[in-house]
C-alpha cells in the first residue's frame, strides 16, 4: 500500500496546506509514521516557499555575503553592518503582497510590524522605514483602492509606532493590477552590546512567550503567500493579519530594555507561521529542542485547537529563550509595558519541537526536518532565452518614427519635446510621490538630514543611544547596559561635543527598474544594484552592503524560473562588483493573478535591492536639486549623444549617393531607448534592451561623485533615472526651484566636420558654453575610402539624446569657484566619461536644452513643470 | 525664569516624541531633563513639564481621552494650576484639552490624511516666555505630523480665545495670509497653538522640537524652548 494511500488525510487535505504529493512522502519518511493534523500543518507553513527558500536556495547560494563590514550575513532575522566607531547598524527588507493584495491597509501595516520585529529582536532600536511599492495602472479604480489603502496602512502602523518612513519608491504598471508588490525595509542601530541570535541554548532554560495574545488571525498566511492569487483569494482575508502599533511599540521598548540585563539568551519573533517557525528555528539554529505548552500561551479566544495555535500569525509576539533564574526579571519588565509575557517551556536536549496542550503532546517533530534540512527543488533552466525576451530585443530604435529638432509624430500626432518632456514628468512613475510621502511622518525621531524628495537617497542621522533617568521608574543606564555601551555613549557624545569631529550618518534607498528585469533579468537585475549604490553615491555615502527582495512569478514554470535565475545571477555579479555584500532578504514567488479566464498572469520579475551606506560626516552631503544661480552643470558618466555611427547596409553604403540613408545611428549600449520609461508611456511599447551596466565606469562616476561631495565640491548631485537625461535635468530644476541653461554637446551639422578634438573642445570656453566633445565614430573602420559620415538633423535620434537611459550617469552642480579643481579632478579620474553641459538659471526660469549649434529642443517654464510632476498623482486619484 | 531650569517630559505608552523633545532640552540646550513615567506623580522638581506627541495608550478610543487618567496627567494638571509652565506638542495638545488643561478640541484633517510636511506659522504675540524670541507677526517655519489636528472650538470659546489673545500660532501662508490655503488641516481661524488664560498652559500641533538642530535644517522651533530659559 501506498504512503499516500494510508494517509489519514485526503489528497485535498494535503495541498490545502500547500503540501506536494511526494513532499507528504517525505515527511511520512522523516517522522517514521503518519503526522497528524497540527504537525502536517506545521509541515506545511514551514515548507511553504515563503519559510523555507525551497525554489530559490539553490539561486541564493551564489550571493556574495561577506565584506570586512559584515557583522551578521543571511540567516538571521536581520542583517549587521559595522559603521566603524563601535557603531552597528541591523537592516532588513521583507514582502507583505499577498496580503496587500487582498486586504491592503492590514496588509500593508502588518508588513511594517513584521519587518520592525526582524529589527529589534537582533537588539537594535528601528531608526527608519523605507518602502518598494508597485501598483496597476492608476486608471483603474481597483488599483486606486490599493493604493490608497496600502500608503494609509503604512503610515498607520508607521507613523504610530514612531519610526520615520524616509524613502522608498512607487512604480505604476499594469503588470501588478491584481498583485501590488509592498515591500518594506527597517533600518535599526543596535542597542546592545551583543547581537542578539536567535539559536536556543542552555538545556533546561526557560522559553518565555512575550507580547500580544494568540488568536485565529492570520491562519496560514505563510502558505497563502506561496500561493497565486485569484478572484477566490478575497475569501482568504483571515489569513490577513491585523496590527496593533501601539503595542509594537510597547514591545520595542520592552523588548530592548530586557535585551540590555543579559538575560536573554535567544529571541525571535514571530512572523510567518508563528508559534511553529520560531521555536523550530530556534531549537534547529541551537542544535537543541524546545518543548512549548499552549496551556501557558495567552489567547484572545477560547476554544482553539493545537493547529490554531500553532498556525496562528497574531501579531507582535515574540519567543524568548531566557537564563536560568533570571526569567522573572524579564516577566517584570513586559509587565510594566503593559504585555504579555508568560514561560511557556523550555529547552531541552532532544532535538525537537514538543508541543504539549491538555497535558498531552500534540505535535513532536525533529526540529531540522521543520526548519533546517527542507526540500530543495533543483529547476531546469531554459537553454535559451525565451521566445517573448528574444522578440523584445529584436527592438531598435530604427523601429521609431523618424524625429527632428522640433518633436516627434507619434500615432498621427506631432508632438514636441516640451509636450513630451511635461507628459512623462506626469508619468505617476516618475512624477512626485509627496502625496504618499505627505502621510508617513518622516521626522519622527529627529534624524531625518534629507527629507523625501529632495536627494537621492534617504540621510538619517546616527544618534547615541537613550539614557533614561531611574526615578522615573525606566531603568538608567548603569543597572541596565554594559560597560561597552557607556563607553560607546561617552564617545560619541565627544563626538558630538566637539566641532572638529564629524558626525556620522546612514543613507538607504531602494530600487529596481522591474521592465528592465523583465526585458532582460541578468542585465535589469545588475541595473538594480548599480542604481542603488549610484543613488547613495549621489548623497555622498560610501555603498556598504544589501538586502534583497525577489518578488517573482511562479518558479514552477520554464520562464518564471529563468526570470528568478536570470536575476539572481545579475545580482550576485553586481553585489561582488560593486562590494556590496548580501546580508538577507526575503523571497516573494508565485505572484501571479488568475485573470477571468484561470490563466496565470505572472507580474515583472522585480528583484527590489535595499542598499546602505555610511556617512562619514553630515555636513558633506548633496541634495538633488540645484543650489544657486550660475553654478554650472556637469554630466557624469557616459557622454550626451554619444552615438557610434554604424553601418548597416555596406552594399548601399559604398553606393556614394545613398550613403547618408545608410549610416545608422547606433548609440552605445550603456545608454538605450529600449526598455525606457519613454518607449512604454510615449511609444505604448514594451521592447529593446534595458541598459548595459558597466562596472568599470560605475565605479569610477561613483567614486568620483562621492570625492567630489566630500571635498564640498558639488552642490546637488542626482542620477539619470527613468526618463533619461531630459527628465532628470527637470527633476533638477524642480527640485532647487531654479532653470537651466543646457547646450548638449552634439551637433556640428553645419560644417561637415564630425571628428572633432574632444581636448580642446572639452576644456574650451566655458563662457561661451561652446561645449566640448562630440565623439563620432565610424564603427567599420575597415572601409577607409568612406568619409566620416555626419548625422544630419532629421536622421537624428534627439528622443534618445534627451530620454534614453543608463549609462551610469549623475548631473552635478558646482560652484564656479570651485570649477578648476572640479575639473582637475574629473580629467584625472574619468578621462573622457563626463561633460560640462550648461549652468544653473534662475528662480522662475526654463529648462532650455539645445545642442551645440544652437538647435532649441525644449524649453518649459519651471512652474509648467512643477506643476505636472507635483500633482499628477493626486489628479489621477480625484478622477 | 531662571536661567537653568528642569523640563519633564512625560511619557506614556506609545509616546514616540519623548525622546526628541528631551534630545532638544537637554543636548541642544544643556538643561536638566528627565522622563516621567505615565504612573509617576511627583513632579514638585520640575519647572517645565512636556507632554510630547506620539499616540498615548494607540490613541484608541479617541486622542489623548485615556491619557488624561494616567497618574502623571493629575500631577500635570495640579502642576499647571500652581503657575507652573507645560508644554503640549501635537499628541501632547490633545492630552492637554481632553484633561480640561485648554478648551477645544482635535478633530481629523480636512482631507482626512495624515499630513506630514513643514507648515509656516505666525506668531501671534511675543510677551510671553513661550514666543518671547520671535518678532512680533513673525513667519516662521515648524514641522507639523498628525492625523487629527484640526482645532475646533464652539463660538463662544473662540470669541474668548480671541479676545484674550490666547492664540499664540496660526497656520498662515509663506507671505503670512490666514486664508484656507495656509490653512493645511481646516483649524478654524487657522489656530496651530493656544495658549490657557493665564498663559502658563500651551498646546501646539507644530513640533518646534524638529526644527531645532542646524543639522536637519529648520530651526525655528528652538526659540520656544530659548524662551523659557530668558
Amino acid at each position: 500500500m501506498s504512503i499516500l494511500s494510508s494517509a489519514p488525510f485526503s489528497a485535498a487535505e494535503i495541498a490545502t496546506e500547500g503540501l506536494k504529493p511526494e513532499e507528504y512522502e517525505e515527511i511520512v519518511h522523516r517522522l517514521g509514521r503518519h503526522p497528524n493534523k497540527a504537525e502536517l500543518g506545521m509541515f506545511g507553513v514551514m515548507w511553504s516557499e515563503h519559510c523555507c527558500y525551497k525554489n530559490s536556495r539553490p539561486l541564493l547560494k551564489q550571493f556574495p555575503t561577506e565584506g570586512s563590514r559584515i557583522l551578521v550575513g543571511p540567516g538571521e532575522n536581520a542583517g549587521v553592518v559595522d559603521l566603524g566607531d563601535g557603531l552597528r547598524l541591523a537592516f532588513k527588507i521583507e514582502s507583505h503582497n499577498h496580503p496587500s493584495a487582498v486586504e491592503p491597509f492590514q496588509g500593508a501595516a502588518t508588513g511594517v510590524g513584521g519587518i520592525l520585529r526582524d529589527i529589534f529582536t537582533m537588539g537594535a532600536r528601528p531608526i527608519a522605514l523605507l518602502n518598494s511599492l508597485r501598483f496597476g495602472s492608476l486608471n483603474d479604480a481597483r488599483t486606486r483602492r490599493l493604493f490608497n489603502g496600502v500608503v494609509s496602512g503604512i503610515a498607520h502602523y508607521g507613523n504610530c509606532v514612531g519610526v520615520p518612513t524616509v524613502g522608498g519608491e512607487v512604480y505604476f504598471d499594469p503588470a501588478y493590477s491584481g498583485n501590488p508588490l509592498v515591500n518594506v525595509m527597517a533600518l535599526g542601530l543596535m542597542e546592545t552590546p551583543e547581537i542578539v541570535k536567535s539559536g536556543a541554548k542552555g538545556i533546561g532554560n526557560p522559553v518565555l512567550y512575550v507580547g500580544s495574545t494568540t488568536g485565529r488571525d492570520g491562519m496560514g498566511g505563510a502558505s497563502f503567500a506561496s500561493a497565486e492569487l485569484s478572484d477566490e483569494s478575497e475569501r482568504d482575508r483571515p489569513a490577513v493579519q491585523v496590527g496593533d502599533p501601539f503595542l509594537e511599540k510597547s514591545l520595542i521598548e520592552a523588548c530592548l530594555e530586557a535585551f540590555k540585563t543579559g538575560a536573554v539568551v535567544a529571541a525571535q519573533d514571530m512572523g510567518a507561521a508563528g508559534i511553529t517557525c520560531s521555536t523550530s528555528e530556534m531549537a534547529a539554529k541551537g542544535g537543541v529542542g524546545i518543548e512549548l505548552d499552549l496551556d501557558k500561551i495567552p489567547v484572545r479566544e477560547t476554544g482553539m485547537v493545537p493547529y490554531e495555535y500553532l498556525l496562528s500569525e497574531s501579531q507582535e509576539r515574540m519567543l524568548f529563550v531566557s537564563e536560568t533564574g533570571r526569567e522573572q526579571e524579564l516577566l517584570d519588565i513586559f509587565e510594566r509595558w503593559g504585555l504579555h509575557a508568560v514561560v511557556a517551556g523550555s529547552v531541552i536536549e532532544e532535538p525537537i519541537v514538543r508541543i504539549l496542550f491538555k497535558g498531552k503532546t500534540a505535535a513532536e517533530i525533529p526540529a531540522t526536518a521543520l526548519a533546517d534540512n527542507t526540500p530543495t527543488y533543483h529547476r531546469q533552466l531554459l537553454t535559451e532565452p525565451p521566445e517573448y525576451a528574444r522578440h523584445a530585443w529584436a527592438w531598435t530604435p530604427d523601429d521609431l518614427p523618424t524625429c527632428t529638432a522640433k518633436g516627434i509624430e507619434i500615432q498621427g500626432t506631432q508632438q514636441s519635446w516640451n509636450n513630451i518632456l511635461l507628459r512623462l514628468l506626469e508619468t505617476p512613475t516618475i512624477a512626485s510621490k509627496r502625496w504618499v510621502y505627505r502621510q508617513y511622518d518622516h521626522q519622527v525621531q529627529n534624524n531625518t538630514v534629507m527629507l523625501p524628495g529632495g536627494a537621492d537617497a534617504a540621510v538619517v542621522r546616527i544618534r547615541p543611544v537613550e539614557v533614561r533617568s531611574q526615578e522615573s521608574g525606566v531603568r538608567s543606564q548603569e543597572d541596565t547596559e554594559t560597560q561597552r555601551i557607556a563607553n560607546l555613549q561617552s564617545k560619541i557624545q565627544n563626538l558630538k561635543s566637539s566641532p572638529l569631529s564629524p558626525l556620522p550618518g546612514v543613507a538607504a534607498t531602494v530600487d529596481c527598474n522591474p521592465r528592465y528585469v523583465y526585458l532582460h533579468p541578468y542585465e535589469g537585475a545588475k541595473a538594480a544594484v548599480a542604481e542603488a549604490a549610484r543613488n547613495l553615491s549621489c548623497v555622498g555615502a560610501e555603498p556598504l552592503a544589501v538586502t534583497d527582495n525577489l518578488n517573482f512569478g511562479s518558479p514552477e514554470k520554464a520562464i518564471g524560473y529563468w526570470q528568478l535565475s536570470e536575476a539572481c545571477r545579475g545580482l550576485s555579479e553586481a553585489c561582488r562588483e560593486l562590494s556590496t555584500p548580501v546580508t538577507g532578504g526575503n523571497v516573494s514567488l508565485y505572484n501571479e493573478t488568475l485573470d477571468a479566464d484561470g490563466t496565470p498572469q505572472p507580474i515583472y520579475p522585480t528583484p527590489v535591492v535595499g542598499m546602505v551606506g555610511l556617512i562619514p560626516d553630515l555636513t558633506k552631503i548633496c541634495g538633488q536639486g540645484w543650489h544657486a544661480e550660475g553654478d554650472l552643470i556637469y554630466l557624469l558618466g557616459e557622454n550626451c549623444g554619444n552615438f557610434e555611427w554604424g553601418i548597416t547596409n555596406v552594399e548601399v553604403s559604398e553606393s556614394p549617393h545613398s550613403r547618408t540613408d545608410a549610416i545608422n545611428c547606433v548609440s552605445s549600449p550603456l545608454v538605450t531607448l529600449g526598455a525606457s520609461e519613454y518607449l512604454a508611456t510615449l511609444h505604448g511599447t514594451v521592447a529593446g534592451t534595458p541598459p548595459i551596466v558597466d562596472f568599470e565606469l560605475e565605479r569610477r562616476v561613483q567614486a568620483v561623485c562621492r570625492e567630489g561631495i566630500r571635498q564640498g565640491w558639488l552642490r546637488s548631485a542626482h542620477d539619470c533615472a527613468e526618463g533619461g537625461f531630459a527628465i532628470a535635468l527637470a527633476e533638477c530644476c524642480i527640485s532647487g526651484g531654479r532653470g537651466a541653461e543646457i547646450v548638449v554637446p552634439v551637433g556640428g551639422w553645419g560644417d561637415g566636420e564630425v571628428e572633432e578634438d574632444t581636448e580642446t573642445r572639452r576644456h574650451g570656453d566655458a563662457e561661451t558654453q561652446k561645449i566640448q566633445n562630440s565623439k563620432f565614430k565610424i564603427q567599420n573602420s575597415s572601409h577607409p575610402t568612406l568619409h566620416t559620415p555626419h548625422p544630419t538633423p532629421h536622421s537624428f535620434r534627439y528622443d534618445h539624446l534627451l530620454f534614453a537611459e543608463g549609462g551610469a550617469r549623475i548631473i552635478v552642480s558646482v560652484a564656479p569657484e570651485q570649477v578648476a579643481l572640479w575639473e582637475g579632478y574629473l580629467a584625472d579620474q574619468l578621462g573622457e566619461h563626463w561633460q560640462k553641459i550648461g549652468r544653473v538659471g534662475s528662480e522662475r526660469s526654463c529648462l532650455r536644452i539645445q545642442v551645440a549649434d544652437n538647435l532649441p529642443l525644449i524649453s518649459v517654464e519651471l512652474t509648467d513643470m512643477s506643476d505636472r510632476w507635483q500633482h499628477a498623482i493626486e489628479r489621477c486619484l480625484v478622477d | 525664569m531662571p536661567q537653568f531650569i528642569k523640563f519633564g517630559v512625560v511619557v506614556f505608552p506609545g509616546s514616540n516624541c519623548d525622546r526628541d523633545v528631551a534630545y532638544v532640552t537637554r543636548d541642544l540646550l544643556h538643561q536638566s531633563t528627565r522622563m516621567v513615567w505615565h504612573e509617576d506623580s511627583d513632579l514638585s522638581d520640575l519647572d517645565v513639564v512636556i507632554v510630547p506627541g506620539g499616540f498615548s495608550y494607540g490613541d484608541y478610543l479617541r486622542c489623548g481621552a485615556i491619557a488624561r487618567f494616567s497618574p502623571a496627567m493629575q500631577a500635570v494638571i495640579e502642576h499647571a494650576k500652581q503657575g507652573k509652565y507645560v508644554l503640549g506638542i501635537c499628541n501632547g495638545f490633545q492630552v492637554l484639552t481632553e484633561a480640561g488643561l485648554l478648551p477645544g478640541a482635535l478633530v481629523k484633517n480636512r482631507d482626512l490624511h495624515f499630513i506630514c510636511d513643514r507648515i509656516p506659522l505666525k506668531v501671534e504675540r511675543t510677551d510671553l516666555p513661550w514666543t518671547q524670541s520671535y518678532q512680533p507677526d513673525e513667519v516662521i517655519t515648524l514641522p507639523i505630523a498628525h492625523g487629527e489636528g484640526s482645532y475646533y472650538a464652539d463660538a463662544k470659546t473662540l470669541t474668548e480665545l480671541e479676545a484674550n489673545g490666547q492664540i499664540l500660532f496660526r497656520y498662515c501662508t509663506p507671505s503670512g495670509s490666514l486664508d484656507t490655503d495656509g490653512n493645511p488641516n481646516g483649524s478654524l481661524h487657522n489656530i496651530a497653538g493656544i495658549c490657557n488664560s493665564q498663559g502658563n498652559v500651551l498646546g501646539m500641533m507644530p513640533h518646534p522640537e524638529r526644527a531645532s538642530d542646524p543639522l536637519l535644517g529648520g530651526t525655528d522651533g528652538i526659540k520656544l524652548f530659548q524662551g523659557l530659559l530668558d
